[in-house]
């Protein structure tokens, strides 16, 4: 009960903080959209390619293009946790009686929400283009987007309270998301890969995420993908946070 | 443990594991340190910056599991009871821990929520600090638009908002200018007056020698003096007794008449004055002036000065406070 009322405590003062600038919102959504105008085009002048079937590129490339918005768009959300570290507003949340959970939970619950809103933004963007998708199926992969959210925030929250300063947050960052990006065949399809750089995709927990969110927007339910996403993503998800959990209750050491 | 008691250590020690180059390397920051505080005092921990004083707070608010040794804070176990210590225990960070981009009320607001109050009384207790602390033209502006002394007013406020019995006040004053120094003093003074005990970290010798009942002295890790700050000084050695004249000459007959007639030892006379050691130097003052009068030897001033904290710190150490202070 008590870490319920204390996460919605943290929720809202994060919620606030986003709020005071909620340009930004908009601002890093800019990759999955230039993306989406300026090399989509690129994939249906190739026509037919394998994982491509023809004249389907819009719908195969959209859900990578959420995966990647959300592996992206959430890994950098330390950078504002090392500025709470800085001015001691962590500490002084520590020294309350308040949910170490919490304190966590409030941060990637924001994040999480921030992330579907942009989710259902580059989805709409993307109708024009030609997309067509099935909306009980776009809503449980927004599901699937939170957890990949949760998973990359946790991430970037348990390095932040590690590393307590900015400078090696983002190369660590970086040198996390490019490779599992490329890796999950969120560009380009891993069909068209060698079969030794499949077999690398196959310990990639996104390129799972990636093949589900698919299978949801296409509608076809009885895809085993869809399991299998849902539960490496949720798995991985309880396994970064608890990390970043026990970053935090160490942090003053 | 007496029931007035509100912390008392026992061989408190941290140790940390540095890395560098060449392997792990123990650094100990705390070195085994008895405090005893008592209810409704000023409680001042003294010494040079890098001395422990933060590492020993963090400990006492729960933030740093200790290497060794224990402690009680009102009451509670430091390791086994952190839930009912977070409670009672109010903590200013030198930090400070204001959200900047926040209001200071919705700042308010949110830490007494944190420490499980319901709205209206989270609501309630915000506005009685706000008024007590003289908040009110700034408290709805975002933080970062305060100044120093604004800002130290908040985060003290902070510290405050769920009524604790124990607050732990890390630096409070350090930045600051003398004006707002000296509104924070009456502050702390009137929370002392409400009956909260104030367990004070600071590096300024005339902060503890002002506010504090009992100070500690720490240095490098270890607690080398406690008392109060009068014990402590006049411990020293006496005050020091200056009295000018007109020439060098006089100032001679002063010294003699003063060797002989009032048997005082530590007596110099140098730059037309006397300088003379004595124990209550008020008291034993207008006595001297007489006797020196009363033989034509015509005081053109005086001056009484007493020792400072500073003395204290250079007899324990062999260095000076103020030394380290102008180092950095």
């Amino acid at each position: 009960m008590k870490m319920l009322r204390d996460t919605r405590l943290m929720f809202v003062r994060n919620m606030q903080h986003t709020l005071r600038n909620p340009i930004f919102i908009i601002v890093s959504m800019f990759q999955p959209l230039l993306y989406l105008v300026l090399f989509m085009p690129l994939l249906n002048g190739l026509g037919s390619v394998p994982g491509i079937p023809a004249g389907r590129t819009v719908e195969i490339f959209i859900p990578g293009l959420l995966v990647m918005q959300a592996l992206f768009g959430s890994a950098f959300v330390g950078f504002s946790l090392i500025d709470d570290i800085r001015t001691g507003v962590v500490e002084r949340f520590l020294v309350t009686p308040v949910s170490r959970p919490a304190i966590l939970l409030g941060r990637v619950l924001r994040d999480a929400l921030v992330l579907l809103i942009q989710c259902i933004l580059i989805t709409l963007v993307a109708i024009p283009f030609g997309l067509s998708v099935n909306v009980g199926g776009f809503l449980l992969s927004l599901l699937l987007f939170a957890l990949i959210g949760v998973t990359m925030a946790s991430l970037s929250y348990g390095f932040a309270l590690i590393y307590k300063i900015e400078d090696p947050l983002a190369p660590t960052l970086n040198t996390i998301t490019l490779p599992v990006s490329l890796l999950s065949g969120i560009i380009l399809p891993l069909a068209l890969a060698p079969i030794w750089l499949q077999d690398l995709a196959k310990i990639n927990p996104f390129s799972y995420a990636v093949d589900a969110a698919r299978s949801l927007f296409a509608g076809n339910f009885m895809n085993f993908e869809i399991v299998e996403g849902f539960v490496i993503i949720g798995l991985l998800a309880l396994v970064l946070f608890s990390w970043a959990l026990r970053s935090l209750k160490k942090m003053a050491s | 443990m007496v029931e007035d008691t509100v912390i008392k250590t026992k061989e408190l020690r941290k140790t940390f594991i540095s890395k560098e180059r060449g392997g792990k390397k123990e650094v100990e920051a705390v070195k085994g340190i008895d405090l005893t505080v008592m209810k409704g005092e000023i409680y001042g921990f003294l010494g040079p910056n890098g001395a422990g004083k933060s590492t020993t707070q963090k400990m006492l608010s729960t933030l740093l599991p200790p290497t060794g040794g224990e402690a009680k804070v009102l009451g509670y176990d430091l390791v086994l009871e952190q839930e009912q210590i977070r409670q009672n225990v109010g903590c200013v960070s030198q930090a400070g821990g204001a959200d900047l981009s926040a209001t200071g009320l919705e700042n308010l607001i949110l830490q007494a929520q944190l420490y499980g109050l319901d709205d209206s009384t989270a609501k309630k207790n915000s506005a009685e600090l706000v008024e007590s602390f003289q908040m009110s033209s700034f408290i709805e502006r975002p933080a970062q638009t305060y100044s120093g002394g604004q800002k130290r007013r908040l985060d003290v406020a902070l510290g405050m908002v769920h009524h604790p019995r124990l607050l732990l006040l890390d630096e409070p004053t350090s930045g600051l200018d003398p004006q707002s120094r000296a509104f924070l003093w009456e502050e702390i003074k009137s929370l002392k007056a409400r009956g909260v005990t104030i367990f004070l970290t600071t590096q300024y010798m005339d902060e503890a020698d002002k506010l504090c009942d009992r100070i500690a002295i720490i240095d490098n890790g270890k607690i080398i003096v406690t008392g109060s700050p009068e014990d402590l000084k006049s411990n020293v050695g006496g005050d020091t007794i200056v009295f000018s004249f007109s020439s060098d000459e006089i100032a001679g007959k002063a010294k003699t008449l003063l060797v002989e007639n009032i048997h005082l030892e530590n007596i110099q006379a140098k730059d037309n004055s006397v300088y003379l050691n004595a124990r209550d130097g008020e008291r034993v003052m207008p006595d001297l002036m007489r006797s020196l009068e009363a033989e034509q030897l015509e005081v053109q001033s005086v001056m009484l000065s007493r020792p400072s904290l500073d003395d204290v710190f250079l007899k324990y150490t062999g260095r000076s406070l103020r030394e380290d202070e102008r180092k950095r």
